[in-house]
């Protein structure tokens, strides 16, 4: 591992500081800040990120979770994921977070990782964790690995000629359909950021993941109301039971009423090179039958730009099964 | 099951050989970075270090950790892992190296009463906080529940796992985990064991759940 400057700031304002002198936010970065560690260190161990400084933001007082005045859902960045998933409002509120938070990693992890650091959560792309070989994530520019090779578990929407590679997060795929908002606070002030436009897709520039800019520091997420009689629910699929990265999964929040849906939320996860909302579901459910047949439509409304690789076609249909199995167990009584 | 008998002391087995297979790792390996660690891991005041900003030309960074109750102040590099702290400056051995990248649960101990993988946290950002390792969860002559059914239940065979999974099990005990053996599974999956002593592990965590 390269050597780093190890800074703690007093307060978030030192820390967007000490920040601002990075030359970039994005992959690469040379100051880095510090949270839970679980992605930055391994990725340190096996050189894919090589930071000269490290800003520990763990004791920042970003840690909490607050009901806000206007019936929001203030969750701190350095919340780590288990009191997130454990705490009584979340569970009871925005049960699809919880659900989501409990399907990733295990719980050692869970009890590290925390809510910033699991929206910048980096790709498992094994092309991008081997510094051996042409990845255009990690070294713009020297192509991509993974076209040509193992590409199983990889994205099958929002990939370009240049990355194909998946998010690999499950609360981010909550979040989406949760309609969450990121709030930065940076060297020009604070801003809030949609999740749907928080994360990029790769185009021609896939080692730029988010909108993050150097001394950007997300402070904190917040939830808008929960919707009153919706039915929220993650499903996740893979290749075992416990501790894996999704093959597939759907976030569905849905509320009906007469036997019809009347408001729908859907996200996908683990086929998409961002975390995935579906307008395209969302329009094919609002307004039919709450049946399997409106299901499947919607299914095949979200996976209808999917572009298959070499090897991860059968994430197509699996996905629609997904999707379609969620909503069903979503509505079932 | 007969009683095991209780291991004789590394220390004395060190002291018959003069030269023990660890302390001549450790001197051939890291002369003059063990000993600069050695004569600063001395009892504390109970005040964290604070390494803010405080790194010397050799770029090392003051570090209290409290190690199953003893305070330990250290000088590391920020590179150290809290499990090589551990396992190097303190010389607490009994958690395990396995995959180093988060993925196996060898290296699981107890930060401020929670599990953590300590392979993937850098042990400066510890500064001030309380680490248990299963050299303070029991002693030999006082288990802790955990250890006393995981040796009851045979719940593992090469051992390599096995302090992780005590670890993981004993933390394990004080989380919202449902009653079934598949909630134990899931809440257990960070901790793998190669020899496959799965069946009687969640055997001994459940005796536990039962009788506690």
């Amino acid at each position: 591992m390269q050597t780093f400057e190890f800074i703690r700031p007093k307060n978030p304002a030192q820390a967007v500081s000490a920040a601002a002198k990075a030359k970039t936010a994005q992959q690469g970065a040379d100051i880095r800040f510090l949270a839970g560690g679980t992605t930055l260190i391994d990725l340190m161990k096996l050189n894919v990120e090589t930071p000269a400084q490290l800003i520990d933001i763990n004791r920042l007082g970003l840690d909490k979770i607050e009901a806000t005045r206007d019936g929001r859902l203030k969750i701190g960045a350095t919340v780590r994921n288990s009191d997130l998933a454990y705490h009584a409002t979340v569970r009871r509120d925005y049960s699809l977070l919880s659900q989501a938070l409990l399907s990733g990693a295990s719980a050692q992890l869970r009890n590290m990782a925390t809510t910033a650091g699991n929206l910048l959560q980096r790709t498992r792309c094994v092309y991008f964790r081997d510094t051996a070989m042409p990845c255009n994530k990690r070294e713009p520019g020297t192509g991509c690995s993974a076209i040509s090779g193992t590409n199983r578990t990889l994205a099958v929407l929002g990939a370009s000629e240049h990355c194909i590679a998946t998010n690999p997060s499950d609360m981010c795929v909550a979040l989406a359909a949760l309609e969450a908002t990121i709030h930065v606070q940076g060297p020009k002030g604070s801003r809030a950021v949609p999740i749907g436009d928080f994360h990029l897709l790769p185009g021609n520039t896939p080692h730029r993941e988010t909108v993050l800019e150097p001394g950007d520091l997300v402070t904190h997420v917040t939830l808008p109301p929960p919707v009153a009689g919706s039915r929220q629910l993650y499903l996740k699929l893979r290749d075992r039971a416990s501790y894996e990265f999704a093959l597939a999964s759907a976030a569905v929040v849905l509320s009906s009423a007469g036997g019809n849906v009347t408001r729908a939320r859907v996200a996908l996860g683990g086929v998409g090179t961002k975390p995935w909302r579906s307008p395209e579901a969302e329009a094919a459910l609002v307004g039919q039958p709450a049946n399997d047949a409106t299901f499947r439509r919607a299914a095949e409304a979200a996976l209808r730009e999917a572009k298959p690789q070499s090897e991860n076609a059968f994430k197509v249909e699996l996905a629609k099964r997904c999707l379609t199995h969620a909503l069903r167990m979503a509505t079932a009584t | 099951m007969p009683k095991r008998k209780p291991e004789k002391p590394r220390a004395a087995i060190a002291d018959k050989l003069t030269v023990s297979r660890r302390s001549f790792l450790v001197s051939a390996g890291s002369a003059g970075i063990i000993g600069a660690v050695d004569a600063a891991d001395v009892m504390g005041q109970g005040q964290p270090a604070d390494p803010a900003g405080t790194a010397d030309r050799r770029g090392t960074v003051p570090v209290m950790l409290r190690i199953n109750g003893r305070e330990h102040r250290l000088r590391l590099d920020p590179r150290t892992t809290l499990l090589d702290c551990l396992r190097e400056s303190v010389v607490l051995t009994g958690t395990k190296k396995g995959c180093d990248h988060g993925q196996c649960g060898a290296c699981t101990v107890h930060v401020n009463g929670r599990r953590v993988n300590s392979c993937l946290s850098f042990a400066v950002m510890h500064d001030g906080e309380s680490i248990t390792t299963i050299e303070g969860l029991g002693t030999p002559e006082a288990l802790h529940p955990m250890q006393a059914a995981f040796v009851t239940c045979d719940a593992y065979q090469c051992g390599y796992c096995t302090s992780g999974q005590i670890m993981s099990a004993a933390a394990l005990l004080k989380e919202p985990c449902g009653p079934n053996d598949a909630d134990v599974k899931e809440l257990m999956s960070g901790n793998i064991c190669r020899c496959g002593a799965y069946q009687n592990i969640v055997t001994a965590i459940q005796q536990v759940r039962k009788t506690s």
